[in-house]
């Protein structure tokens, strides 16, 4: 909170605006640091998952699937981190 | 400033039916028209000789058919889940029916990127993993999801929290936040870009390049939109084949 009434003071804001702005840039970093994990987490997960296929192409089916679900799986840290960047910035 | 300078209207002005469906809005219109199309297409190829060789709705029938069949029931469930495949199906046509009204002009909302729709569809799949999995296991299920069989006496109490919150109740959460975030977060993309577009041909400014620049945010609205076909696709393909795994882990725990 010391850091809202410095913020306050510097920039001749209240500090329910100065508050606000502090959300809203902070809401930008936590959509940011969210989605550094998945991001590499994916990358990983779908460059294996060529390698797989062109190993064996008659596996491609199942390998397919089972990328897709682990994609499933990776992303939803991300969209948690896109939900808390909307309820933030709100 | 952008935004301010669009008046945009209320979710539920934009179509109300005053004092008698108050909250009959743009969204459930669009959810009433996906189930509507999804019955009114499958009643259809439904009534087709199936004796002579298909064309028309019922061509695209048997092909969203076997998709189902064979892409998500064969794959996850194994022949035994092949009874699951009706309620797939019609899981998969109404969710896919209700992202693309995102895409489609003059409409441009999905009626999945609001919560309501999502999380309903995810505490079905809830109830109905959970209802299969003690119709199947009876009152093992319990035990079985809490503890995956062979863990430790020690690790029992851990473990079983773990297992509890993560099959319980992270299960429709993130069911329900990935429709509907991704949904949501595809809309969003596509109102920045044409607010873009139109804030830099609408600019009153005497850069003479500024206004020509209006080409490079409409080029990726463009190509966010084609985008957008995928994700509503890929979208309902997930929500699908997660539901599919979950029945056939409740049905069957060894898979």
């Amino acid at each position: 909170m010391e850091a809202f009434s410095y913020v306050a003071a510097a920039t001749g804001l209240t500090g329910e605006e100065a508050k606000a702005a502090q959300a809203a840039s902070s809401a930008g970093f936590a959509y940011g640091l969210a989605a550094i994990g998945p991001g590499i987490g994916i990358g990983y997960l779908v460059g294996k998952s060529v390698e797989a296929m062109a190993r064996q192409p008659e596996a491609a089916g199942m390998v397919r699937t089972t990328m897709f679900l682990g994609i499933a799986f990776t992303e939803a840290l991300a969209l948690i981190g896109f939900v808390v960047f909307i309820l933030i910035g709100l | 400033m952008i935004a301010e300078s669009f008046e945009f209207p209320e979710i539920n002005a934009i179509l109300r039916w005053q004092d008698i469906f108050v909250s009959f809005n743009k969204i459930a219109l669009i959810a009433v028209a996906a189930a509507v199309i999804g019955i009114v297409v499958f009643l259809l190829a439904g009534r087709k000789d199936a004796s002579v060789a298909p064309k028309g709705v019922r061509n695209l029938a048997e092909v969203s058919v076997e998709f189902i069949e064979d892409g998500i029931v064969m794959q996850t469930m194994g022949k035994s889940g092949l009874g699951w495949t009706p309620f797939l199906l019609s899981l998969f046509v109404f969710i896919y029916l209700c992202n693309v009204p995102g895409i489609i002009p003059l409409i441009q909302m999905p009626a999945t990127a609001r919560m309501a729709i999502p999380m309903f569809l995810a505490l079905l799949v809830w109830v109905i993993y959970n209802g299969v999995g003690l119709k199947h296991q009876g009152i093992k299920y319990i035990t079985h999801t809490i503890w995956p069989p062979g863990v430790p006496v020690a690790l029992k109490p851990l473990v079983g929290v773990i297992e509890f919150i993560s099959n319980i109740i992270v299960r429709p959460f993130s069911l329900t936040v990935r429709l509907f975030a991704n949904m949501l977060a595809g809309h969003i993309l596509l109102v920045t870009f044409a607010l873009l577009t139109q804030a830099l041909i609408t600019a009153e400014t005497m850069q003479f390049l500024l206004k020509p620049m209006a080409v490079l945010p409409f080029g990726m609205l463009v190509f966010l939109t084609a985008f957008e076909v995928l994700v509503a696709f890929l979208q309902a393909y997930i929500f699908t084949i997660l539901t599919a795994v979950y029945i056939g882990g409740a049905a069957h725990p060894e898979h």
